[in-house]
C-alpha cells in the first residue's frame, strides 16, 4: 500500500536524483540465481527468511529427537511408581549450596502425613543436597522395543529423588510421563494427516478430474461430513472401537478416525485447484502435444499444487494433536497404560486435584508449544510454497 | 435469483437423507443398546432388572424390528415434530434438550457478540498498521489464544481463580437456583457466572477471527481503489469503513454456517469442564450411554442448522456482493 500523507498536506517530492539504471530491477537476482535454481532451493530460500518459521521446525525437530529416545532422555520409567512420593511437589534443580558451586542438584525431601488435613506434607532438607548424576544406570529399558538398556541422561542420586515436575497420584514422575507421552502424541498428528493426505488427494483429485457424477457424489459427501460436528462424530467412531481391542489397535483405529474426518477439506481444495489448473495453457499444451492423462497429471497438475497441499496438511496437525487430546481427556480415546499428553491432562480434571496438586498442569505446556511450533511452521511454508509471489 | 433458490433447496433435500442415514449409522454402530448396559449397570449394583419390562419397552420403541424400519420410524417421527423418547431421562427428547436449550444460546449468544465487539477492532488495527509493533504483539497473541486448547484455558483459569479469589469457578449460576424458576436472582446469579465461559469459549474464537479479518483486510487494501480514494482526499477514516472493509467480510457472511449449530451446541468440553448447564454435555453424555434417540435427534437437529446455515450464508452472499453469480453449478 502507498503510504500518502494526511489529507490536505503536499505530497512528498517523489523524483529519484539516481541514474536511471534499466537492469537494476534484477539486481537482486545476482547472476540469475534465482531463473537457474531449482523450485525446492527457492522455496528453501524463502522459508528461510521466515525466522519465526525456522526456528519453530528446528524446536519441533528437537521435539520428534526427545520422542525417539524418550528411554534415555527420561529419568524414570514410563511406570516406575514411588509410593513414598505419592502427589510430591516439583524438586528444583540449584547450583549453588552454602554459596559454593557444587554443580546441579536438588535437595533431599522428608513426607509427613498431615493427619488433620489428611495430606501428605513434603519438606525439604537444606542441609541435605543430592547431587544429579548424569549417563548414570536407572530403570531398565529396551529402546524401541529392541535395544536393552539402562543408561540414562539424569538420574537421581543413589537413594535420592528427582521428580523436576512433581509426582502424580500413583508416584509416577511426570517428565519421565510427559516425555514418553510426547510419542504417542506427536506421532497421531502426523499419521492422521498421513491418511487423510492420501485420502484427500485421491478422492479430491479423483472429482476435480474427472468431475460429472463422481465429482457429484464427492461433493454431497463432504458436505454431509462437514455438516455433523466434529467433537460428537468424533466420540460416535470412536465408541464403535470395542473395548476388548489392545492399545496399538486403538491407536491406529484413533489415527484413522481423524484422518477420516478431515480428508474433506483437503479434498475439496485439491479439486478447486484441478478444476482451475486443467484450464491452463500448458496443460492444453501438453494435450496437444499428445501427453497421456497420467502425464498430465503427475507431470503438470501435481508439482503445481503439492507445496500449497504440504502447507495446509502442516496446519492441519495441530488440530488433530488437539483432537487426541480432547478424545482421551473426556475418556474416549486412547486409554491407559498407553500415555498421551492427552491421558497425562485427564488427571488434572477436577477443581479440587488442581488446587492441591497444580503440577499436574505441566502437560498442557508441551501441548501449546508445539501447536504454536507447527503454526508459525506452516505459515512459513505456505509463504515459502509460492516463492516467487 | 429464485431458479438459485430452488435448485439449492433441492440439493439440500438429498444431502440431508444422507446426514439422516450417517447420523443413524453412527449411533446403532457401537454393540449393544441403552437397555444392555442398563441391565448391566443395574447388575453390577447388585439390583436384578426386572426384564419383562425392559422386554415390553423393547417392543415400544421397535428395538425388535430390523434396522431399515427403525430408521423409517425415526425419520417419520422427525419429520412430524417427534424427536423420540430419552431413555435416561425417561422424557421425551424435545423435552430434556428444551430445558437446557435457552441457556446455551444465552452463552452462545453473548460469546459471540463479545467475539465480534473484540475482534473487529482488533483485525482493523493490526491491519492499518501491519508489521508495527502493536501488530506483533497482536498477533501473537492471537495465535496464542489459537494454540490453547479452550478447555485446557478453563483447566488453567479454574486454577487460578482458586489461588487468587478462592473461588471455584464453573456452573451457571448458584446451587441454590438450579432447577428454580426464573427470578430476578437467578438472572443476576447467571449474568454474574457468564463473563467465565464467554471468555473461555471466545478467546478462539476472537483470535481466528481478527486473524482472518487482518488478512482479508490486508488484500483490499492494497488494491488500487484505495490509493485512489485517498488521493482525492477521502479522510482516511471513510475510506477504510466505506470500501476495503466492505470488501473484506466476504469471510464473515460466509461464517454463519458453522454460526448457527454453535449457538445451539458448542463448546462441548469446555462446558464439561466447567459443568455448565448447557446442551453440550448433554450430547456427549447422550453419546457415551448409547441413549440412541437423545443423541441421534439432536445430532440431526445440528446437521439441519448447519445446512440451513450454509443456505443462508450462501443466499446473503449473492445478495451482497453482485460479484458472486448465481450460475448455481461450478464452471468446468
Amino acid at each position: 500500500m502507498i503510504r500518502l500523507p494526511p489529507p490536505g498536506e503536499p505530497l512528498p517530492h517523489s523524483v529519484s536524483d539516481a541514474p536511471f539504471d534499466p537492469v537494476a530491477d534484477h539486481a537482486q537476482d545476482e547472476g540469475g540465481k534465482l531463473a537457474h535454481a531449482s523450485q525446492i532451493r527457492v522455496m528453501w530460500w524463502k522459508f528461510r527468511r521466515h525466522r519465526v518459521a525456522v526456528w519453530s521446525a528446528v524446536f519441533l525437530a528437537l521435539m520428534y529427537l526427545t520422542a525417539a529416545f524418550a528411554e534415555f532422555l527420561a529419568p524414570y520409567d514410563l511406570h516406575t511408581r514411588d509410593t513414598a512420593n505419592i502427589y510430591a511437589p516439583p524438586q528444583q534443580v540449584r547450583l549453588f549450596h552454602d554459596g559454593r558451586f557444587i554443580g546441579p542438584y536438588v535437595y533431599a525431601r522428608t513426607m509427613q502425613l498431615d493427619m488433620e488435613n489428611l495430606q501428605r506434607v513434603y519438606a525439604e532438607d537444606r542441609t541435605r543436597p543430592e547431587k544429579l548424576r548424569f549417563l548414570c544406570r536407572g530403570d531398565e529399558y529396551l529402546l524401541w522395543g529392541q535395544v536393552a538398556g539402562d543408561r540414562h541422561l539424569v538420574c537421581p542420586s543413589q537413594g535420592g529423588s528427582a521428580y523436576f515436575l512433581g509426582t502424580d497420584r500413583l508416584g509416577r514422575d511426570i517428565l519421565s510421563r510427559i516425555i514418553h507421552g510426547a510419542r504417542i502424541s506427536l506421532t497421531i498428528g502426523i499419521l492422521g494427516v498421513a491418511m487423510s493426505f492420501v485420502l484427500g488427494i485421491v478422492i479430491g483429485g479423483l472429482a476435480g478430474y474427472y468431475g460429472g457424477w463422481i465429482d457429484a457424489i464427492v461433493q454431497r459427501m463432504i458436505e454431509v461430513l462437514q455438516s455433523i460436528p466434529s467433537i460428537p462424530l468424533w466420540m460416535a467412531l470412536a465408541a464403535i472401537m470395542p473395548v476388548t481391542w489392545s492399545p496399538l489397535l486403538v491407536y491406529a483405529g484413533i489415527t484413522i478416525i481423524l484422518g477420516m474426518l478431515d480428508w474433506t477439506g483437503l479434498a475439496r481444495a485439491v479439486r478447486s485447484k484441478l478444476l482451475a489448473l486443467r484450464e491452463e495453457d500448458y496443460v492444453q499444451a501438453a494435450q496437444i502435444l499428445g501427453a497421456r492423462p497420467r502425464r498430465i497429471i503427475a507431470r503438470h497438475l501435481v508439482p503445481g499444487f503439492m507445496s500449497h497441499l504440504v502447507a495446509s496438511a502442516t496446519l492441519t496437525i495441530p488440530g488433530m494433536i488437539l483432537g487426541e487430546t480432547a478424545l482421551s481427556f473426556l475418556g474416549l480415546g486412547l486409554r491407559p497404560p498407553v500415555t498421551s499428553w492427552g491421558i497425562l491432562l485427564t488427571e488434572a480434571r477436577s477443581v479440587n486435584t488442581l488446587a492441591l496438586y497444580p503440577w499436574l498442569l505441566f502437560p498442557v505446556i508441551p501441548v501449546v508449544l508445539v501447536i504454536l511450533a507447527f503454526n508459525f511452521m506452516g505459515d512459513g511454508l505456505r509463504d515459502a510454497a509460492d516463492p516467487l509471489r | 435469483m429464485i431458479r438459485y433458490l430452488a435448485w439449492r433447496v433441492a440439493v439440500m433435500v438429498p444431502t440431508l437423507v444422507l446426514i439422516s442415514m450417517l447420523v443413524f449409522t453412527i449411533i446403532e454402530l457401537p454393540p449393544g443398546d441403552y437397555f444392555e448396559s442398563y441391565v448391566q449397570e443395574l447388575r453390577a449394583m447388585g439390583e436384578t432388572a426386572d426384564l419383562q419390562e425392559i422386554e415390553d419397552l423393547k417392543t415400544r420403541y421397535g428395538f425388535d424390528q430390523p434396522v431399515p424400519i427403525r430408521y423409517l420410524h425415526w425419520v417419520g417421527g422427525m419429520l412430524r415434530g417427534d424427536f423420540g423418547y430419552s431413555f435416561e431421562y425417561r422424557m421425551p427428547v424435545s423435552e430434556v434438550v428444551g430445558s437446557r436449550m435457552w441457556l446455551t444460546v444465552l452463552v452462545s449468544m453473548v460469546t459471540i457478540i463479545v467475539t465480534w465487539v473484540i475482534a473487529f477492532p482488533i483485525g482493523i488495527y493490526s491491519a492499518t498498521h501491519q508489521y508495527s509493533w502493536g501488530d506483533y504483539g497482536l498477533t501473537f497473541l492471537g495465535l496464542l489464544g489459537l494454540a490453547i486448547p479452550n478447555f485446557m484455558l478453563a483447566l488453567i483459569l479454574m486454577y487460578f481463580a482458586n489461588v487468587w479469589w478462592g473461588v471455584s469457578i464453573g456452573h451457571l449460576m448458584d446451587r441454590e437456583f438450579m432447577g428454580q424458576p426464573l427470578s430476578w436472582d437467578k438472572a443476576r446469579s447467571i449474568l454474574s457466572h457468564l463473563w467465565i465461559p464467554v471468555l473461555i469459549i471466545g478467546t478462539a474464537g476472537t483470535a481466528g477471527m481478527a486473524r482472518r479479518l487482518r488478512a482479508n483486510l490486508l488484500d483490499e487494501l492494497d488494491k488500487q481503489y484505495v490509493t485512489t480514494a485517498r488521493a482525492k482526499g477521502l479522510h482516511p477514516g471513510r475510506v477504510l469503513l466505506k470500501y476495503p472493509l466492505r470488501m473484506s467480510l466476504n469471510f464473515f457472511i460466509a461464517d454463519i454456517g458453522s454460526i448457527l449449530p454453535a449457538i445451539v451446541s458448542g463448546a462441548e468440553i469446555t462446558a464439561i469442564v466447567l459443568s455448565l448447564e448447557t446442551t453440550g454435555p448433554l450430547l456427549i453424555r447422550a453419546l457415551q450411554s448409547q441413549d440412541m434417540y437423545l443423541a441421534g435427534s439432536f445430532l440431526m437437529f445440528l446437521a439441519f442448522l448447519t445446512v440451513i446455515g450454509v443456505l443462508i450464508s450462501d443466499i446473503a452472499l449473492a445478495a451482497l456482493d453482485p460479484r458472486i453469480r448465481l450460475s448455481g453449478r461450478a464452471r468446468k
